[in-house]
């Protein structure tokens, strides 16, 4: 009897200790699409240290907006990482993310970068500032904030400059408003917008240094300006409530924090959430340099500027001539 | 006077314009820097399994609308019953509907929440059968339907008094008339299926070596500045919808060539 | 018992197609019916402005394809000349080519760097080319078998009685044809409002300017309005509904005396 039933145990413990010992995870990365590169070469990093040691990852990238919203719909992830913070807030909303996701000492934050001005070859019209870009004649590229989530970054990195000039907000809106009348291509991406610039039109794309910097490595001839006053972009990532490897995907994110991944993403164009990591990497500080709390935080600006029917951004657009 | 080089000079212009231009520029683009990248591009690991995906999804979507679009086409031509116009009109339907939107409507009835939602059905190759169909649905019963009308039903009627059944009916009279508008219909199917991007690309999640089709490696290429691959694989696409028409024409039986 | 067979077989048919029609079409359109919410996310003037934008671009469309569609497929059948096979081969590609490279393409040859010197970007002509692109093979392909299959002898019985090329075409080949071409129209107009791909990246999506309805549906989406996007749909169906019946209508009127 005893023997059988040393037997049964040890039956019913090996699988789970060969479990242990090695590790047959799948994770699944569901993210927007400009840090393909970066994740391509931060997974493999990670799978040589022990904690992804095993770890095998399947990946997803598509439009930020996109990808949110076919995780809402269903699609299985473990780690999401998206362009704004608004896109994790809404799955927050629908409990496929725990509400402490940005209670860390990052704020659930993983990357950075800024926003930039394209300009044409030797910048003739002499873009520098805001203000320069209500200069008569010039043509401003930037995605419409509505079409493009992404694009809300440059309004509030417009708005916020205007502020930094010494605008009352009262007169930052009317800067909005004035500014949006020299936009002469409203694309629905970041990657469309700057086609469109490349293809000749304009004469500045508002756009993202990371994006301009890896076009340029790339070999696309981007010439980028970065205003005085600019937005810090910070670029969210969490792992979902649904996730069955709670653990692996902690470690993952764990591990993205450390200086030799957030060196890979400076390689690629973005600026690192650990301020060691900068070393050595070409990301000039700006002095009027402010963060999206500036401006009101992502939940009054969303609610004052990008409220689809009532927001301000929606009356410079939605009204003809806009 | 509409003289023959009228309409040739005209046709042929307008095809210049908005088909030989657009079309060469592609191969040229595909072919810029040499044979070896655009080769290199299409033969590497994800755009051949980006193939495979895109080659069952035609390979399931083709022939369902082409058996439902024949049996369409007979239901409102020949048994005209109280609801064909509608019937006829709905049949175009998804056509009217942004890829966007047709993407939407699939995500809100088979995803979380939806009346049909859980079953495995999204971001898998189900979903993406069912965005396939739905977009190519129109085609053959577009092209079966105006020959159907226009051939009369007297042949038929006359296979009926002698005796034939509604299926002899079927194969020896009407199918050989509307065999060349199926084949037509199955090319534009074919070639429906092959391009389409936006629908297939919100319920296929984009899983890289996944559920990523041809139409989603071109535009991953072309968001990573990889040109060359983006219109290689464009070109790809290209070849195997010309591949399709070659394959119908030649089964084009010799004594109908005028 | 022929008479049997032959009964079961319209009523299979017809339930097997409406069933069809049923699963793939309208259960999906049911969902989106049923999330509409926010029936003024169509009302507002941006709206109004691109759906009336979207409609009228769409019908012209239809009339150019009607003309175009038909010289083509005419010259593709009737005529005889070298590299014809290559061209009817060539039709198809404007929709096998996904609608990235299709707004690529036309970026490049017809926008600001055009090789040919033609820049119609960003404004409402780009929109008549991507959408005259894309529904290029509709009316071609739908009237190529009709005309195909069209018996010669009364043309030709007409033309030995002294009618003209034209009179002939008008009097004897265009009543036999334009059900096809309408059938080719349908197609050509639905696509054209719905077309997103390759107007976006040609048109700059201009509010009251360039901007599809398509665009702005997907505006409506990407800001966190999928009730109002959804509701949009909804009434842009119902629109391109009523066209399309009224094609058929068309149809049915033109074919009044075949019956």
């Amino acid at each position: 009897m005893r023997r059988i039933s040393l037997a049964l145990l040890l039956a019913l413990l090996l699988p789970a200790l060969a479990a242990g010992a090695s590790k047959d995870t799948k994770l699944t990365l569901v993210a927007y699409s400009t840090p393909k590169d970066a994740y391509g070469q931060l997974i493999s990093a990670f799978q040589k240290t022990k904690a992804g040691n095993g770890v095998s990852f399947s990946q997803s990238y598509g439009a930020s907006g996109e990808q949110s919203r076919a995780v809402a719909a269903g699609l299985d992830a473990d780690v999401v990482a998206f362009s704004l913070q608004p896109d994790i807030t809404s799955l927050v909303q629908k409990n496929l993310v725990a509400k402490s996701w940005n209670k860390d000492k990052y704020k659930g934050m993983v990357t950075r970068s800024v926003v930039v001005f394209i300009v044409r070859d030797g910048n003739p019209k002499k873009l520098k500032t805001w203000d320069d870009l209500l200069k008569p004649g010039v043509q401003v590229i930037t995605p419409n904030p509505f079409t493009s989530g992404g694009a809300r970054w440059n309004v509030m990195a417009a708005y916020g400059g205007a502020l930094r000039s010494g605008k009352t907000p009262k007169q930052a809106v009317d800067y909005l408003g004035k500014m949006w009348k020299h936009v002469v291509a409203q694309p629905t991406s970041a990657r469309e917008g700057l086609q469109t610039f490349l293809a000749g039109r304009g004469d500045v794309f508002l756009a993202y240094e990371n994006e301009a910097v890896f076009a340029q490595k790339k070999g696309q001839p981007v010439q980028f300006v970065i205003p005085k006053a600019t937005i810090l972009i910070e670029n969210p990532i969490a792992v979902t409530s649904t996730s069955k490897h709670q653990t692996e995907a902690k470690a993952f994110l764990k591990f993205l924090r450390t200086l030799d991944a957030q060196r890979i993403f400076a390689q690629n164009g973005y600026r690192p959430v650990v301020p060691a990591a900068a070393r050595g990497f070409n990301f000039p500080t700006r002095p009027q340099l402010f963060t999206i709390k500036y401006v009101g935080g992502w939940a009054k600006v969303e609610k004052r500027f990008f409220e689809p029917r009532t927001g301000i951004m929606a009356r410079f657009i939605g009204s003809s001539g806009g | 006077m509409i003289g023959k080089y009228t309409v040739r000079f005209f046709a042929l212009g307008y095809l210049a314009v908005l088909l030989a231009a657009p079309v060469g520029f592609v191969f040229w683009r595909t072919f810029e820097h040499g044979v070896g990248p655009a080769w290199g591009a299409v033969t590497s690991h994800d755009a051949v399994h980006a193939l495979k995906v895109t080659l069952i999804l035609v390979a399931i979507a083709v022939p369902a609308n082409t058996i439902f679009g024949v049996m369409c086409s007979l239901a409102i031509v020949r048994h005209r019953f109280p609801g064909a116009g509608v019937v006829n009109a709905v049949v175009d339907l998804p056509l009217a509907l942004s890829p966007v939107v047709a993407g939407l409507a699939l995500l809100l009835l088979y995803g979380r929440g939806g009346w049909l939602g859980g079953h495995g059905v999204l971001f898998a190759l189900p979903g993406m059968v069912l965005a396939s169909i739905f977009v190519s649905l129109p085609f053959v019963v577009r092209e079966v339907v105006p020959v159907l009308r226009e051939i009369g039903t007297e042949q038929e009627q006359a296979a009926a008094t002698l005796g034939a059944s509604a299926f002899q009916t079927f194969r020896r009279v009407t199918w050989p008339a509307i065999r060349w508008a199926t084949a037509y219909g199955v090319v534009l199917t074919t070639a429906r299926a092959l391009g389409e991007f936006g629908a297939v690309s919100v319920v296929s999640g984009r899983l890289a070596g996944q559920t990523e089709t041809l139409t989603l490696y071109v535009q991953d290429r072309y968001v990573g500045f990889d040109t060359v691959g983006a219109y290689a694989a464009a070109g790809l696409l290209a070849l195997i919808a010309v591949s399709t028409l070659i394959l119908m024409t030649t089964l084009k039986p010799k004594e109908e060539t005028q | 018992m022929p008479e049997a067979r032959r009964s079961l077989a319209p009523g299979l048919t017809i339930g097997l197609t409406t069933l069809y029609i049923s699963v793939i079409v309208l259960l999906p359109l049911a969902a989106l019916t049923w999330r509409a919410h926010g029936w003024d996310a169509i009302s507002t003037k941006q709206a109004v402005a691109a759906l009336q934008l979207t409609l009228g671009l769409s019908l012209l469309i239809a009339v150019i394809n009607a003309f175009a569609g038909t010289a083509i497929a005419w010259t593709l059948v009737r005529d005889r000349f070298v590299g014809q096979g290559f061209v009817n081969a060539l039709v198809d590609l404007p929709f096998a080519l996904p609608t990235i490279v299709a707004g690529l393409t036309l970026l490049a040859l017809y926008g600001p760097k055009s090789p040919v010197g033609v820049n119609a970007a960003f404004t409402r002509w780009s929109l008549l080319l991507a959408m005259l692109f894309v529904t290029l093979p509709f009316v071609v392909r739908t009237v190529q078998p009709v005309l195909f299959e069209l018996d010669r002898e009364m043309e030709e019985a007409a033309a030995s009685l002294g009618a003209s090329r034209f009179t002939t075409f008008l009097r004897i080949v265009l009543p036999s044809i334009l059900p096809a071409i309408l059938s080719g129209v349908a197609l050509a107009f639905a696509r054209a409002i719905g077309e997103f791909g390759a107007v976006v990246l040609i048109s700059g999506n201009l509010p009251f300017k360039t901007e599809v309805i398509s665009v702005y549906v997907f505006g409506r989406l990407e800001s966190g309005d999928p009730g109002g996007a959804a509701a949009a749909s909804v009434v842009i169906l119902l629109i391109s509904f009523g066209v399309l019946l009224a094609i058929g209508a068309l149809r049915r009127w033109v074919t009044r005396h075949d019956r």
